[in-house]
């Protein structure tokens, strides 16, 4: 396969057919795709709205209570710095996205959605999630506004974290566990599809990351794209300048999108998105689709994807239920071969020891999605020079995932 | 290109009746059985056979599909064996049509043009894909037509009259009719529903129009055979299959409870009172 052509700018995808170069598309079952195709046209019409806008700003302020901090990581930095060489150590700053009502990114983009869904009047809403972030983030909005809530959800999901299947119950959602496959994320999101397909009339699909169908990974994005956004300006009043270096972690990839996107034409900033690699990719119990994977077609979108030579997708493996997917957004699959982002991957023990790090360096505990972040974070800063601004998204916080760590570090509470 | 397909529409015509299509899961409990449940359909009253292509993720497919899918996978099936069990029923059955059913993942891994090839050359008629719609014809459809195979596209009751003509532009061999918004195996259809529906895809083409989903018993069959030109049924058919097992190992009842099944559904669709026309 030859190199694609850079484009003169890398923010204009998708193309109207839903394409970003070959990735992404609509496969889906023509039962969703009148939906689908109305999903489109209203996201077009409330995009173009000053009125939609003004809304989804009002309660990302006032309800999500945005703008998150962008804050300097001072003990984080100089740590790095103790072990870097001379006049090494990269000035590290975090994006607190955990600190958004719920706890985790997710809410920007569901915010958006149900705020569209309200607008094309569906009032039965369903979710998959991994993690439960986006579980909880729709559970909450659908509270919020007054909508049924169903939420899908890997049945070692439900397992491995509980407390966020009971905040959903509390939140008044109905929680659905998924007994097929691996039981994890990719199995959750089949079960919406089809629960979709059957009930496609009066139900709006709020998928949780920048995967699945067009419009949806442009959609999500867009909803993200407030992450980098703050960045943008907040850098500049910080630094008077722009980062010049970003760092996320990438399951289906919503959190980073939100945070390179805005950045992307910006040549200066060197752009990283961290991969799950589970216990090492050379053993195949990983979730990096890039490192790891080839493009396929899987819900809706053609993207990078583990499977094995016969097409049949492969289970995924993490340590964070949220990262625990077989794929990525096809926007990060086309920014991955023009060469925009270089894509790294980092091992479970890796995100847990940058979860304790973090957690008594800064008093912060991060969700282990984001320490694995935090974990290359730190290997890249060690590399640059002092005067280096690096951004990690700290997209999510870590009390859902004690009982994981906790099991790992010492068999449990 | 759609000879065998079109014969035997004839062929239920002629006979005043509608067409029996079923549906089985390629290499479903092991290769083997799965090649002589395929040749016991033809011989127990079945007119098309539809192979399923089995993959790991079918969004569209009910718990019996599913679960087929992964007995078939668990028992070795790959793209390459189920093109071969085609070229086996075909040694032995010139006439029955073969359809494959299933999802473009693993036909995209395959390679496009090499599937397209195989496809023919083992003796297949024609493909449904449920991940390809009219928006994505260039992936497969269109080559497909070029290498002779029908592509056979789903209507379903979301289809309406605007988009209908998009649906129908590039299939061939028949139109498969899914009776209602949901997935396979799930509920039975509202058969008035289904008969008005046919009608309406009918005025926009001459081509054969079959329902499909929920389709289980003999009067069902009959039910939607007044008005379409064929009736198919999968789910069914695969829940049996899945009952005759022991430990998930095919027993003497496997082909045998297909087939008493298959010969019930058969007398089903030549019960029907047909509606001229």
């Amino acid at each position: 396969m030859t190199a694609p052509q850079k484009p003169n700018s890398f923010r204009n995808g998708p193309d109207e057919t839903g394409h970003f170069g070959m990735f992404g598309g609509r496969f889906v079952a023509e039962t969703l795709m009148p939906n689908i195709l109305e999903l489109e046209a209203a996201y077009a019409a409330a995009k173009a709205d000053p009125e939609f806008e003004r809304e989804l700003r009002a309660y990302a302020k006032h309800y999500v209570g945005r703008p998150s901090p962008l804050y300097y990581a001072e003990r984080l930095t100089e740590h790095v710095r103790e072990s870097a060489g001379p006049d090494k150590g990269a000035k590290i700053y975090l994006k607190r996205d955990e600190l958004n009502h719920t706890g985790a990114h997710k809410v920007n983009n569901v915010l958006g959605q149900i705020l569209l869904a309200r607008r094309m009047g569906k009032k039965r809403i369903i979710a998959e999630t991994g993690a439960g972030q986006h579980g909880v983030a729709t559970a909450t909005l659908c509270a919020r506004f007054g909508l049924e809530c169903i939420v899908y959800m890997g049945a070692v999901d439900v397992e491995r974290q509980k407390p966020n299947v009971f905040r959903m119950e509390m939140l008044g959602a109905t929680v659905v566990p998924c007994h097929s496959g691996s039981k994890t994320l990719k199995d959750a999101m089949n079960e919406a599809l089809r629960d979709w397909v059957t009930n496609v009339e009066t139900t709006f699909y709020c998928i949780g990351t920048v995967a699945g169908p067009h419009p949806y990974p442009g959609m999500v994005r867009d909803f993200q794209c407030v992450i980098g956004d703050e960045v943008r300006w907040q850098m500049q009043e910080a630094e008077g300048r722009l980062p010049d270096s970003l760092i996320a972690a990438i399951g289906g990839g919503s959190n980073a999108i939100g945070l390179f996107h805005p950045f992307l034409d910006d040549e200066s900033v060197a752009i990283y998105g961290v991969e799950a690699a589970g216990r090492g990719v050379e053993t195949g119990e990983h979730a990096a689709s890039i490192a790891g994977g080839k493009p396929g077609v899987l819900h809706g979108n053609r993207t990078y994807l583990l499977m094995n030579d016969d097409g049949q997708i492969t289970d995924a493996h993490s340590i964070s239920a949220g990262l625990d997917y077989p794929g990525i957004g096809p926007e990060h699959s086309w920014l991955a071969d023009v060469g925009r982002v270089t894509y790294l991957s980092a091992r479970d023990d890796e995100a847990l020891a940058a979860f304790q790090m973090m957690s008594k360096l800064e008093g912060i505990i991060p969700a282990l999605e984001p320490a694995h972040a935090i974990a290359k974070a730190v290997e890249i800063a060690a590399e640059q020079p002092r005067d280096h601004l690096m951004v990690v998204n700290l997209c999510g916080r870590g009390d859902k995932d004690i009982f994981t760590v906790a099991e790992h570090l010492r068999g449990g509470l | 290109m759609t000879a065998r397909i079109d014969a035997r529409f004839a062929k239920a015509r002629a006979e005043g009746r509608a067409a029996l299509v079923t549906y089985v899961m390629a290499g479903d409990p092991d290769p083997e059985t799965s090649l002589d449940v395929l040749r016991a359909l033809p011989k127990a009253g079945a007119d098309i056979v539809e192979l399923g292509l089995p993959f790991t993720d079918p969004m569209a497919d009910g718990p019996a599909i599913q679960a087929a899918g992964l007995r078939a996978l668990k028992a070795g099936q790959t793209t390459a064996k189920t093109l071969d069990l085609v070229r086996r029923f075909r040694a032995e059955d010139a006439d029955t049509p073969v359809i494959l059913m299933g999802y473009f993942n693993p036909i995209y891994q395959y390679g496009v043009p090499r599937f397209l090839a195989d496809a023919k050359a083992a003796g297949v008629d024609g493909m449904i894909v449920v991940d390809l719609p009219p928006e994505e014809d260039a992936e497969l459809c269109l080559p497909a037509l070029e290498a002779g195979l029908a592509f056979i596209r789903l209507a379903t009751p979301t289809t309406d009259d605007r988009r209908l003509p998009a649906v129908l532009a590039n299939t061939a061999g028949f139109v498969y009719y899914v009776s209602i918004t949901g997935i396979t195996g799930a509920a039975t259809p509202d058969f008035g529903k289904v008969a008005s529906a046919v009608g309406r895809i009918k005025r926009h083409t001459d081509l054969p129009v079959v329902v499909g989903f929920g389709v289980k018993t003999g009067a069902h069959a009959a039910a939607i055979a007044e008005g379409a030109d064929g009736v198919v049924v999968g789910s069914a058919l695969v829940a049996t299959l899945e009952a005759s097992l022991q430990d998930g190992a095919a027993t003497a009842e496997t082909v045998q409870g297909v087939a008493r099944l298959v010969r019930e559904l058969a007398e089903g669709v030549r019960s029907a009172a047909k509606t001229p026309g």
